[in-house]
């Protein structure tokens, strides 16, 4: 589908690995060290960014202890009750008890905040994080909520009627951030 | 990825991509029965009538729990307490609650097909909860959920349905899931408690219980309905227990790793000894804790088509 669609990349994937390593040191200032540190991917991109976020902290830390979690934001979504489609559930796997732990929340594209949204009420449910932060790969912009990212791989300014698209590795891709047009969704 | 459908009546209508879409959305929920927090926002502002005209504690309350722990509004209604005693059709019943914005019906009656008549006539999704000896879906799920969760998969399973065929909707729900899934489907039974058709549901039928139990993975025990025993179905009780009990000595006869399941209430003693319903082996507290994660899947993915 997408073959036939005009790409643009923005983003390639040496771009991305040292955007990853920048917001990987940017966390551990911020927090001054990975202790009480945990990270939460949501699902599916932000899973994968969350899992290298965590490699390349360990190593800078040099320790392999980092709390991770993989979070599906399906129940929260705040369009459940108008869709005539109910969207796929998938598995929200958090391993460890979030209360009082600082949370990097991961997620591959910040668009409009609704998912964002969705993932603090879904986080809220499971603990009191002592403090929740937001990293994403791309800040695409055309916000609706009252959101904003602690740490941001690229902004890229872009329409609304542009598809912005993380290619990942760990999905059988070329690693690339690209600016899909003409999609219809 | 919702399902396709209003209303979840029978397992013989469910396509298998249907069935393991409901069971892999169950999956990704039961998380939510682990938490300190058991409830999520998903069907907020959504009503769930659970009209049984029938008793039942146990899936009544597992319906009930299932729409709670997605926030829904739940409404029980009984006959004894309701309009019913005083006359009232069961459309009639159902078009009032209806009335009332119900999304979703959930609806045991004693009457074969009560629920696919009451789909026709309600806009609301109806789930089927139990009609008379026809069909009750949920369970056949939560007990294929369950095989699923402890072998891994269903397909290439010898599963032996043991007890009164006849006149058991779960056996039929069963069987029909069972068979969608490519499980080898043994019944066992006396004589008078297998239907005539069992064959043609795609089930082997076996009258020696120790036969069918020979390489089994799962022993799948149904309950003695002894308010039907005033149909002379059987010399006695006691005859019944001597060759149909599921005792430690018979289990030996099924695979080692074999489980075993019964969708309650127990009669110890009677189809199941102690000893078995109390070993490792049996899994029936997991099947009742699993029926919630089903029932919640399919409230959510039905929720979507209303």
């Amino acid at each position: 589908m997408s073959s036939t669609q005009p790409e643009r990349i923005v983003m390639d994937a040496q771009e991305m690995s040292r955007a990853l390593s920048r917001i990987s040191h940017e966390i551990l200032e911020r927090n001054k060290g990975s202790q009480d540190l945990a990270l939460v991917g949501i699902r599916t991109g932000g899973v994968f960014l969350a899992q290298r976020l965590v490699t390349r902290i360990q190593q800078i830390e040099q320790r392999d202890i980092l709390p991770i979690g993989e979070l599906d934001i399906t129940l929260y979504r705040d369009d459940l009750s108008i869709r005539k489609d109910q969207p796929e559930i998938r598995k929200t796997t958090i391993p460890f008890n979030i209360s009082d732990l600082k949370i990097v929340l991961v997620d591959d594209v910040l668009f409009t905040g609704r998912t964002i949204r969705a993932a603090l009420d879904g986080l809220m449910d499971l603990g009191r994080p002592a403090e929740i932060q937001l990293a994403v790969l791309v800040d695409r912009g055309h916000r609706q909520l009252p959101i904003r990212a602690n740490y941001v791989g690229k902004s890229i300014p872009t329409s609304r009627e542009e598809d912005v698209q993380v290619f990942l590795e760990e999905l059988g891709q070329v690693d690339r951030v690209s600016i899909i047009t003409g999609h219809t969704e | 990825m919702g399902l396709k459908r209003k209303d979840l009546l029978t397992i013989t209508t469910l396509s298998v991509e249907e069935i393991e879409l409901i069971l892999t959305t169950a999956e990704s929920l039961k998380e939510v029965g682990g938490r300190d927090i058991k409830k999520v926002p998903a069907l907020r502002g959504k009503t769930v009538v659970n009209l049984f005209f029938e008793p039942s504690t146990r899936t009544r309350t597992s319906f009930e729990l299932a729409a709670k722990r997605l926030s829904a509004d739940v409404i029980n209604f009984s006959p004894s307490t309701s309009s019913v005693v005083k006359g009232e059709t069961l459309i009639d019943t159902a078009r009032n609650i209806e009335s009332m914005q119900a999304d979703i019906i959930v609806l045991r009656h004693s009457s074969p097909g009560a629920a696919e008549h009451l789909a026709r006539f309600v806009r609301s999704s109806v789930i089927n909860a139990g009609d008379g000896w026809h069909e009750h879906p949920t369970q056949a799920l939560l007990d294929v959920y369950t095989i699923k969760e402890k072998k891994k998969t269903v397909e290439g399973l010898t599963v032996v349905i043991v007890g009164d065929i006849a006149h058991s909707r779960v056996a039929r729900s069963n069987i029909a899931a069972l068979t969608k899934l490519g499980a080898e489907v043994r019944v066992v039974a006396p004589p008078t408690m297998l239907p005539l058709y069992v064959e043609q549901l795609g089930a082997k039928v076996f009258f020696r219980f120790e036969e069918a139990l020979i390489g089994a993975d799962v022993v799948m025990m149904l309950r003695l309905q002894r308010e039907r025993l005033g149909r002379a179905l059987l010399p006695s009780i006691r005859e019944y227990a001597t060759l149909f009990c599921l005792t430690a000595e018979r289990l030996k006869l099924a695979k080692p790793d074999a489980i075993v399941m019964h969708p309650g209430p127990l009669n110890r003693g009677v189809e199941i000894s102690p000893s078995v319903a109390d070993s490792p082996a049996a899994v029936i507290l997991d099947q009742v804790s699993n029926g919630v994660s089903v029932r919640m899947a399919l409230m959510y993915l039905l929720s979507g088509s209303a």
